[in-house]
């Protein structure tokens, strides 16, 4: 005897509630990174040892902005993703637990912002 | 009595097996350093969020960025952001690889894993070399 309703048997999304949808995004946003993290390396290898300046031109042309803003928003969802595993599989008490997930949620938000803001900056 | 000696002999059993006392495999390890470089590298957000924001706002922010990266203190923070993202990238795609179905025999999973730790190195060292002897950059 089964003490699943119907309901949960159907919508076949196991003890996690949410099914392949992490495992899934994880992955996707993993793929999505190869080719922004191939750019990032020749961005800062182009910029670095250059003045202040240099890097404000680089990030005023509105595709190096873009991207840069693409880079840092899958990269810090990509990030929320793989501590929420740690945080799953280390933090057993649940009040800690839900603290930790909503402080990385909240650090993945702020430094989007920042970034953001920044780079709206400087296109504009 | 009875409950110093039940402390005793609890603190005295042997426990059961635990990573201390294994020979660590290779795609143990790797394991383990996809995660901590993953760690590192959520607090090397914040590097990359104060490179974009004092750029931004000026030489206040700027010239204390730019003190702090071209410090030996700095230069090094640098250096394990650098070598942890090629390492995360590396192993990235071992996974990636893993999850199309590639890769899981043993032996190829052992010296991926190898590779994996030489590419990552070879590739932090490169990047610095090019800046340091390339461009020219004087390395403090």
């Amino acid at each position: 005897m089964s003490l699943d309703t119907p309901l949960h048997r159907v919508q076949g999304l196991g003890s996690s509630h949410s099914g392949v949808t992490h495992f899934w995004r994880q992955r996707v946003t993993a793929v999505a990174l190869i080719p922004l993290v191939l750019w990032f390396g020749y961005a800062v290898l182009r910029l670095v040892g250059g003045s202040m300046i240099d890097t404000l031109t680089f990030f005023s042309h509105p595709l190096n902005a873009v991207l840069m803003a693409t880079f840092m928003v899958i990269l810090l969802y990509h990030m929320v993703l793989g501590l929420q595993v740690v945080i799953d599989d280390y933090v057993p008490s649940p009040g800690a637990k839900i603290a930790l997930l909503l402080l990385s949620r909240a650090f993945a938000l702020a430094i989007a912002g920042a970034c953001i803001i920044s780079l709206l900056r400087i296109v504009i | 009595m009875t409950d110093q000696v039940h402390g005793a002999a609890r603190r005295e059993r042997p426990r059961s097996p635990h990573f201390t006392i294994y020979r660590w495999p290779v795609t143990m390890a790797t394991s383990i350093t996809h995660r901590v470089t993953g760690l590192g590298l959520s607090a090397g957000t914040l590097l990359i969020a104060w490179w974009l924001v004092s750029i931004q706002f000026g030489p206040d922010l700027y010239i204390p960025f730019s003190n702090f990266v071209g410090s030996i203190f700095g230069q090094v923070i640098l250096f394990g952001f650098v070598w942890a993202l090629a390492y995360h990238f590396c192993n990235g795609i071992r996974h990636l690889a893993w999850d199309l179905g590639y890769g899981f025999n043993v032996r190829t999973a052992h010296w991926t894993g190898i590779l994996v730790y030489v590419l990552s190195v070879l590739l932090a060292i490169a990047a610095f070399a090019w800046v340091y002897l390339v461009k020219g950059l004087s390395p403090l």
